[in-house]
């Protein structure tokens, strides 16, 4: 229904991926991590649903429900290994799990 | 007859590969027998392929077998091939034959020592090496095994490894005949550059042809080998190293210290004689040094008080006599001195090991006395030895050897009178050092007394060899005697005859001569040694005997002109460029670690940021393509 | 039309922003439920209706409730202060770079293209339905499997010892 150029949609969602990355690489928190994370997924869903409507066929569309159907499951697990790490860590913080640091 | 040539070294070879690959396997008794019974088979061929030589003569003077192809590259072809001839003939009965005898009394005298195994794996080597070195057919084989000799010289020179000093006897006999090696090597090449051929007959014959007498090219070539000779001979100006070479076990000096390695120089003239008498101001070069060398190790024996350092004065003092024959074209009378020599030396030092032996160790001749009582084979056989070497008149073989050089020396076309004066004095000094010896260790007061009577495995090969040292003179008698030449005739068919440009009159009264001053010299030395005993002993503390008896003050020298600059020089390249840049190398790698451990920092948001800033880059790049 | 879209998109945009700056779990996570509630709406105005609610029921209404649930859970709240002091100005500068290129990158890729415009015409869920269950069948067992591994995983790496006291009593 909208007749915008296809540029400018790549571009929001182009803009929406990049906002995402920011959280990711800024944060220290693991949630906020995770969070980011979902944005970024929902902007790569966008950019399908934007290539399904100009081709007008439903792939797009089935390929979004799938991203949809991994950022589902990837949550949880991710959810899941952060209540682990709080509870061994006693913290949130990202900068505390580097047992793999490299030492001298 | 051509396989049992090749088969010759082949032998002592495989004793040594399987005294280096099962020795340590293998109980004491079978490595010694091993080691032995190699030498004795070599030995048993030695005799066949005398016997068939002879039969062939005069028809066939040489043979030559070829056994494979070694080497071919471009215009160079290299076989390993095996020659034999009069010379050769003569050189390899006496390595077996005295090899395996000194390999007998090696399994007595080396029976305490740990290392008992190794030593007669190097032994084999060795011998194998000096049968390659004697029987080669080109340069290049002649080159391994000089190689071979150097090497085996010294290992076993530094045997008894735990004793630094040792080890630097030994660094120091392969440091001197090093400088020959590369003279020697330069010769080769030389000769290879003119003739295009390594073979040594074929070089032989072409130069005859193609160089001129005294031509510069021929003096160079000469030259070079003169000092390869002259380093592995132990001749001035590079003799020090053998003396130091006595600090390995007798056996050792017996037979490559007195026998076979040091007279591989000989040989190299004795082979290239037709290169050398193109070269006459060489052939006077190699008289002189012989007749210098002669007179002074001469005094440095008569000068010494370490049995087995006299002893090898002393066999410096008679290469320089083979020198001094070379020199003045007596071929043969050279050649025969060399086979009376090994017999008589190697007597001398296994005889000398059974007094070392006896005497707990001990090396200094005037710690020891009166042993002839008590041990009366070796003092036997020592005297027939000393004897020998002294070149008593008519009774001994050493007299027959080296009148005939000492003739020759006068009468030959580039004899003088002065290279006979030298080796007169050299007779008289040889004659006293070596009743010195005699007199001072068998005679006189018991000082210490024998703790070890040697069995039948040593006195057997001394026996053997103080036979040969009388009996084996007889073998060509001169002129004025007998006149009986089976060994120079024998000797003629590879080695050009020696001339004669004096009077045969006169032989008479210079063999009187030499005989009245060996005399002469016994009874000095009965005078110095036996009644006056104690002026003798010292003596021998004066400065002037400690001139004599370091060697004339050579080491000194070369310590001062050519070790010292030589170490100064390493000491400030110490930290060289090359080094640098080795230390430099690692310097970084360290460097690139620290850096790049620093982004293995375990944070997680590092390794993000990483992976973006790869994505970046890689787009950007692709997009901007 | 198009004006419904410049508004979704910048509210989208905007309460993206507070997402990635917010020092409040909570409210970070319900900026985020708007983020994707215009999104939704975008989906919608881009002719793709079953998409959009979707987005709504399962991204918004099961996964971000999900994340409020652990944040409920582990008191998350409590650390307001640090993250203060964590986000510093001088920390978002170098991402922001990064970002900034990967966007002028996008910018040139996808002008280098010659521009299209989306003609009308919608794309039926109708259609959709046919495409996944004839064609990409396989796609749909394996998301399946794949949501039964979650579900596995999740419970097991969720699943504690039995204690015996409450733990925020025990490590003090």
């Amino acid at each position: 229904m909208i007749t915008l150029p296809l540029d400018i949609q790549l571009l929001f969602a182009g803009i929406l991926f990049m906002l995402g990355l920011v959280g990711v690489l800024v944060r220290r928190n693991i949630f906020f991590i995770l969070m980011s994370i979902e944005i970024m997924l929902n902007s790569a869903g966008l950019v399908f649903i934007i290539a399904s409507a100009y081709w007008k066929q439903p792939e797009g569309q089935a390929m979004f429900i799938f991203i949809l159907a991994v950022a589902a499951a990837e949550v949880s697990i991710g959810l899941a290994l952060i209540l682990r790490v709080y509870h061994h860590y006693r913290t949130l913080d990202v900068e505390a799990i580097n047992k793999l640091k490299d030492k001298e | 007859m051509n396989t049992l040539i090749a088969l010759v070294p082949a032998f002592p070879l495989l004793g040594f590969l399987i005294l280096a690959l099962l020795g340590k396997k293998t109980s004491k008794k079978i490595a010694g027998f091993i080691g032995t019974a190699s030498i004795g088979v070599s030995m048993i061929l030695t005799f066949i392929i005398t016997y068939l030589y002879l039969h062939q003569l005069p028809e066939v003077k040489s043979y030559s077998v070829v056994v494979w192809n070694w080497l071919q590259t471009g215009s160079l072809s290299v076989n390993i091939s095996f020659g034999l001839d009069a010379l050769s003939l003569i050189f390899i009965l006496v390595i077996t034959f005295v090899g395996f005898l000194i390999h007998i009394y090696s399994i007595e005298y080396m029976d305490k020592d740990i290392d008992f195994k190794k030593f007669f794996t190097y032994m084999n080597l060795f011998i194998a090496s000096m049968l390659i070195l004697v029987l080669a057919n080109n340069f290049l084989l002649l080159y391994l095994g000089w190689e071979g000799v150097g090497l085996c010289s010294y290992l076993l020179i530094g045997f008894w490894y735990k004793d630094p000093a040792n080890g630097y006897a030994a660094r120091k006999a392969f440091i001197y005949t090093r400088t020959g090696d590369v003279a020697l090597i330069l010769g080769i090449i030389l000769l290879f550059l003119n003739f295009g051929t390594l073979n040594i007959q074929s070089i032989a014959h072409a130069a005859q042809h193609s160089w001129a007498t005294g031509s510069p090219i021929a003096i160079i070539t000469a030259l070079l080998l003169l000092i390869g000779a002259i380093s592995k001979s132990a001749q001035i100006p590079l003799q020090p190293w053998l003396i130091d070479a006595m600090a390995g076990p007798t056996p050792v000096s017996a037979l490559l210290h007195s026998s076979t390695m040091v007279t591989a120089g000989v040989y190299l003239i004795a082979r290239n004689n037709l290169l050398f008498t193109l070269a006459p101001s060489i052939m006077l070069l190699v008289a002189i040094i012989g007749a210098v060398t002669l007179v002074v190790s001469g005094f440095s024996g008569l000068a010494h008080h370490d049995i087995k350092k006299i002893l090898a004065y002393s066999t410096v003092s008679q290469i320089g006599y083979m020198f001094l024959g070379l020199g003045v074209g007596a071929w043969s009378a050279a050649v025969f001195h060399f086979m009376i020599q090994a017999f008589f030396k190697a007597l001398l030092f296994l005889g000398a090991g059974a007094i070392i032996f006896a005497m707990n160790q001990e090396h200094n001749i005037f710690k020891m006395g009166g042993l002839r009582k008590k041990m009366p084979v070796v003092f036997i056989t020592y005297l027939l030895g000393a004897s020998s070497l002294a070149a008593v008149p008519l009774i001994t073989g050493g007299f027959y050897s080296k009148d005939a050089i000492i003739w020759y020396s006068y009468s030959s076309p580039q004899g003088s009178i002065w290279l006979w004066l030298a080796a007169i004095v050299g007779a008289l000094l040889t004659t006293l050092y070596s009743y010195r010896m005699v007199f001072v260790v068998f005679y006189g007061k018991m000082q210490k007394e024998p703790v070890y009577k040697p069995g039948w495995k040593m006195k057997a090969p001394l026996i053997i060899l103080a036979f040969l040292s009388i009996f084996g003179g007889f073998i060509d008698m001169p002129s004025t005697l007998a006149n009986f030449h089976p060994l120079s005739n024998f000797l003629d068919n590879i080695l050009p005859e020696t001339q004669v440009i004096k009077s045969g009159n006169l032989e008479w009264l210079f063999e009187t001569i030499s005989g009245v001053i060996v005399l002469l010299g016994i009874y000095l030395s009965y005078i110095f040694f036996i009644k006056k005993r104690d002026a003798a002993e010292a003596f021998s503390l004066t400065p002037l005997n400690k001139f004599f008896e370091n060697g004339w003050g050579f080491d000194t020298i070369y310590d001062i002109l050519i070790v010292r600059p030589v170490v100064w020089l390493a000491k400030i390249d110490k930290r060289d460029f090359f080094d640098q840049i080795n230390i430099g190398i690692a310097y970084c790698s360290v460097g690139l670690n620290r850096m790049l451990s620093f982004t293995q920092n375990g944070k997680l948001r590092w390794y993000l940021m990483t992976l973006t800033l790869g994505v970046v880059i890689i787009l950007t790049y692709m997009i901007f393509k | 039309m198009n004006g419904f879209f410049y508004i979704a998109a910048g509210v989208a945009i905007i309460s993206t922003i507070f997402v990635i700056t917010g020092k409040n779990a909570i409210h970070a996570l319900l900026y985020l439920i708007v983020s994707f509630l215009s999104i939704s709406v975008i989906f919608y105005l881009l002719d793709a209706p079953f998409i959009a609610a979707l987005e709504v029921i399962i991204y918004a209404g099961a996964i971000l409730v999900l994340f409020i649930f652990v944040t409920m859970m582990l008191n998350i709240v409590i650390e307001k202060k640090k993250e203060k002091k964590w986000l510093k100005p001088r920390m978002w500068v170098i991402p922001v770079i990064l970002a900034v290129t990967l966007f002028f990158d996008l910018v040139f890729a996808v002008k280098s293209v010659p521009s299209h415009t989306i003609e009308k015409g919608i794309v039926l869920p109708k259609e959709l339905g046919i495409a996944i269950f004839t064609r990409y069948l396989p796609a749909v067992e394996i998301t399946a499997i794949l949501l039964l591994i979650g579900v596995i995983g999740a419970y097991h790496l969720g699943s504690q010892k039995k204690k015996v006291f409450h733990r925020f009593l025990e490590k003090k």
